[in-house]
């Protein structure tokens, strides 16, 4: 990167003589802001379409399909719509602070995408929990605070198991640098470390939940739960601003999946079919994002089945339960690597057999049901 | 146990203050006198015979010259009911709440309050429960007027009811 | 060294106020809540939104022309409150209500209440954050819904029954579809169950939440499914059976608590689920062996039943409806007083909030199925 900046200015691009500092930093600004508006958000879009798409399909409803074809230009319409709303800001409400709260949610989400195969992007999701915070106390609506309290507790609690449900992989690999933790991986799933041992494997599930709870998805959507709070810490909000805390959310479910796939399912590890760098980068490309979407239309599918947990239910959850068990994850990796310091090929054999097995019986008993039931089935997925 | 045999033990404890049981059709009652309705209730609840340990219902009546309070008593251990009526003047209607001997009072007690303007002594919590709270007057009075306003908003309003002209009766 | 005599947090009560308008509250309702953080001191509940004085109404128009109000009183179950007043006009002038009429009617009443049942189990769902069963639940009740409108032309209010029977008899081919309409409900209430009610998250959110004992719901005047899931055996429809439903044989499940305590939210919510089994297998029963006949007994234009006064009580998905009603010979009745089921749950709201949290409010009320229109008429 650095050397292809260089080359630029030695050939003039940016005048005669500029200040190497300022240039880097331009570019970098430029080439971030082109992520953000040109991935993030549309990405954060798309995704609400297409969360409204299985939720419907799965409720039995046929979800937006007028906007474009399929209603895949729903999100545009939301967010023209939200734009021309009228900003209602509460009398009573603190309007500093209102302003400034979705901004800081929404640049808790941003932040990871410009970075993510760099570093950790747990740091930069503490932005969130002020955003929230600032949101429910700003608005001066009781159950606006309540709901932000809610948020910023369950947020901070699930920091610990999603912490240390990165370990065992620290461990196996020595090293924190995600491109570093995805060449140790191989593109067969039974060399992923999802399967390289068993705590590994209870680790990623302790970590997708973790990560679901993050980001205030059902069953952790409390601090927003429709039916208690009206919307939660984001009631009075109206227009852009509500719609960014959606953004945000939406977008976390992306930076969750790719932080689960850089992990645990192989990242962009794609099958050696050809010699050329390119066709191999579209490839490895495809093999992340197929990872990831899976993982967020999992999200998605969770959502709309499962019910909401109790706020004192949430956290003894967390504490009483995963935070021990994250420990025992991390506990037992390091016997395992320090038993095994190569990696135990086997036991990915075996634990990839049970991960097969436990897939097949998930498809049986949905068939089961099926037919039991005896629904027409309607298996379209756009109409 | 038939509703006139429950009357008849009612009769036999509490002599005088069981007015009269009228055998009008389709369901017989019992006046009772208002003020021993405590007792006769308590009496009703606690006597293992009878035990009537539901309200099941409790409404307030309003006729031209005197305001009634129905009570309609059930029993789930005997499967067997009866009714009580009170009369009770119309200009200050008041009588001891049954709150304490039937939890179920409350809310039907602050209804009849509300509605027919009868007033319970010893409720925990006597106010309009339907109505707002400053509304004037109780509503299912019969000599009730209703107010040509609340709080500037009117209630009165063009009737939607269009004659047409060719339907009216030519006179012959 | 204690410092168990001073406090050393200083805490204040917050009111909060939910509703009227509401996503959750079932119809419009307001609850003044005084709450220590999440956990309620008291809940006080404030109805009469949704008064409109229909008792009143009733001394205007007439016995006949009351019948259409009556779907007002509770307009998702309206085929109960219709029954209600007709039964109590009918005991008020000793008329009988032929054969057939009366299969109608209780074809049409458990029909409604199997709809009213699935609106309630899917709003609990809703309620604690499912999205899926509610609408999976208002699919089913589509099916019920267009099976009534063939028969009496509306979906909600339906103003099917007359004084003296109902209004209009099956019509051809419906008997066939309705039995199909059966067949299809039964595994599904299996899946519902599969898919919602055993769940984890759910049984955590229902269970152990606001038991109620039997004694206080009788004391309460708590009625119907509510009161059978503190474990009293009381069904109007088998203990003093009214119209058709000596008839046909069905049990009155009661709760048992295996999931909790008898009583909690889990039993009250579960007693929808086995209520409409029962309910399919009498409809079958009544579907199968329809007597011929006239549906509506020959009632006059300008009813005058003699004076008198009667209470007649009704089984309806939210319990028992009291109709008491005061006649006095002429054609409008003197005084009409409807006692229902929410109406009595509400009353003990306020005593079960304390303690509880307000996640477990929404829970309560969703369990005791509360309808604004039937508690304020």
């Amino acid at each position: 990167m650095q050397n292809w900046i260089n080359r630029l200015i030695a050939a003039g691009e940016f005048g005669k003589n500029p200040p190497r500092d300022l240039v880097y930093a331009a570019v970098i600004f430029g080439l971030s802001a082109v992520v953000f508006l040109g991935v993030a958000f549309p990405f954060a879009g798309i995704v609400s379409w297409v969360e409204r798409r299985v939720w419907a399909r799965i409720q039995s409803r046929v979800g937006p399909n007028r906007v474009g074809p399929n209603g895949s230009l729903q999100w545009l319409a939301d967010g023209a719509k939200h734009v021309l709303k009228e900003d209602i800001i509460p009398d009573e409400a603190d309007a500093r602070l209102f302003k400034l709260a979705p901004y800081l949610v929404v640049l808790g989400f941003v932040l990871p995408w410009a970075v993510m195969p760099f570093s950790s992007a747990l740091i930069l999701a503490e932005l969130t929990v002020v955003g929230v915070l600032m949101a429910g106390w700003a608005s001066d609506n009781k159950w606006s605070l309540i709901g932000g309290i809610r948020s910023a507790a369950q947020i901070i609690s699930y920091e610990i198991p999603a912490g240390m449900s990165i370990f065992p992989v620290v461990l196996i690999t020595g090293t924190l640098s995600m491109q570093g933790i995805i060449r140790a991986q191989e593109w067969e799933p039974y060399h992923w470390f999802l399967f390289s041992n068993p705590f590994c494997f209870v680790a990623a599930i302790v970590l997708y939940i973790s990560a679901l709870a993050e980001g205030n998805r059902t069953p952790f959507d409390l601090p927003e739960a429709e039916s208690e709070l009206v919307a939660g810490f984001a009631t009075e909000y109206s227009g852009m601003r509500y719609l960014l805390f959606f953004f945000a959310e939406w977008g976390n479910m992306f930076i969750a999946g790719a932080l689960i796939t850089t992990l645990y399912l192989g990242g962009w590890q794609a099958p050696g079919l050809s010699a050329s760098p390119l066709v191999m980068n579209v490839l490895q490309l495809l093999s992340f994002n197929i990872k990831v979407l899976f993982l967020v239309f999992t999200s998605m599918w969770v959502r709309a089945t499962l019910p909401r947990v109790r706020i004192d239910q949430m956290m003894s959850l967390c504490w009483k339960f995963f935070v021990p068990i994250a420990f025992i994850n991390m506990i037992g990796t390091a016997v395992w690597v320090a038993i095994w310091p190569d990696g135990n090929p086997v036991a990915g054999y075996v634990m990839f057999a049970l991960g097969v097995a436990i897939a097949l019986l998930f498809i049986q008993r949905v068939m089961y049901y099926l037919k039991r039931s005896r629904m027409e089935m309607y298996l379209h997925p756009t109409i | 146990m038939e509703p006139l045999r429950i009357y008849e033990r009612l009769k036999e404890r509490f002599g005088e203050r069981v007015l009269e049981t009228i055998e009008k059709k389709p369901d017989p009652f019992v006046l009772v006198d208002p003020d021993a309705l405590i007792e006769i209730c308590r009496y009703l609840r606690e006597d293992p015979e009878l035990a009537m340990d539901c309200l099941s219902n409790e409404t307030g009546v309003d006729y031209k010259d005197h305001v009634e309070v129905v009570y309609h008593l059930f029993s789930y251990g005997h499967r067997h009911g009866a009714v009580l009526k009170i009369k009770l003047p119309r200009e200050e209607p008041r009588v001891a709440t049954v709150e304490g001997i039937w939890k179920s009072a409350n809310w039907m007690e602050r209804e009849i309050f509300d509605l027919v303007g009868v007033n319970f002594e010893g409720h925990s919590d006597l106010r309009r429960i339907l109505m707002p709270e400053d509304w004037p007057g109780h509503p299912l009075r019969k000599d009730f007027v209703e107010p040509q306003e609340y709080h500037g908003i009117s209630t009165v309003r063009e009737s939607p009811i269009v004659r047409l002209e060719s339907h009216k009766k030519k006179p012959a | 060294m204690s410092d168990a005599t001073e406090p050393t947090l200083r805490t204040e009560e917050m009111t909060l106020n939910m509703g009227p308008q509401h996503p959750s509250t079932h119809g419009v309702l307001r609850f003044v809540i005084r709450a220590d953080g999440e956990v309620m001191r008291e809940a006080v509940p404030d109805v009469g939104y949704l008064h409109r004085s229909i008792e009143k109404i009733a001394e205007k128009v007439g016995y006949h022309g009351f019948m259409p109000y009556t779907d007002r009183v509770d307009y998702v179950c309206a085929m109960f409150t219709n029954q209600g007043w007709g039964m109590a006009c009918e005991k008020l002038a000793g008329i009988e209500v032929p054969r057939r009429g009366e299969y109608c009617r209780v074809i049409s009443t458990e029909f409604n209440r199997i709809a009213s049942h699935l609106l309630t189990v899917g709003l609990m769902g809703m309620d604690i954050g499912a999205m899926t069963p509610f609408l999976h639940a208002l699919r089913e009740r589509e099916m019920i819904n267009d099976l009534i409108e063939e028969l009496c032309g509306a979906r909600l209010t339906f103003n099917y029954m007359r004084i003296g029977g109902v209004a209009w008899d099956l019509p051809p081919g419906w008997r066939e579809k309705a039995l199909a309409y059966l067949d299809h409900l039964d595994p599904i209430l299996e899946e519902y169950n599969a898919l919602f009610s055993y769940n984890k998250i759910c049984i955590q959110r229902l269970a152990n939440v606001a038991p109620i004992s039997a004694e206080e719901a009788i004391n309460y005047n708590l009625v119907g499914p509510n009161l059978r899931a503190c474990g009293v055996k009381w069904d109007v429809r088998k203990d003093m059976p009214y119209s058709a439903y000596a008839d046909f044989e069905f049990d009155v499940p009661i709760g048992r608590g295996q999931w909790g305590t008898i009583g909690d939210s889990m039993d009250r919510y579960m007693m929808r689920i086995y209520e409409m089994k029962e309910s399919a297998k009498i409809l079958r029963q009544a579907l199968t062996r329809m007597p011929d006949g006239p549906v509506l007994a020959k009632v006059v234009r300008n009813f005058r039943p003699p004076a008198g006064e009667c209470q007649v009580r009704v089984e309806s998905a939210r319990g028992d409806q009291g109709w008491y009603v005061v006649s006095d010979g002429s054609g409008y009745p003197w005084r009409v007083h409807v006692r229902t089921g929410s109406f009595a749950a509400m009353g003990i709201i306020q005593k079960l909030s304390r303690g509880l949290m307000i996640a477990d409010l929404v829970v309560l009320i969703a369990s005791l199925d509360v309808i604004a229109p039937e508690i304020d008429r």
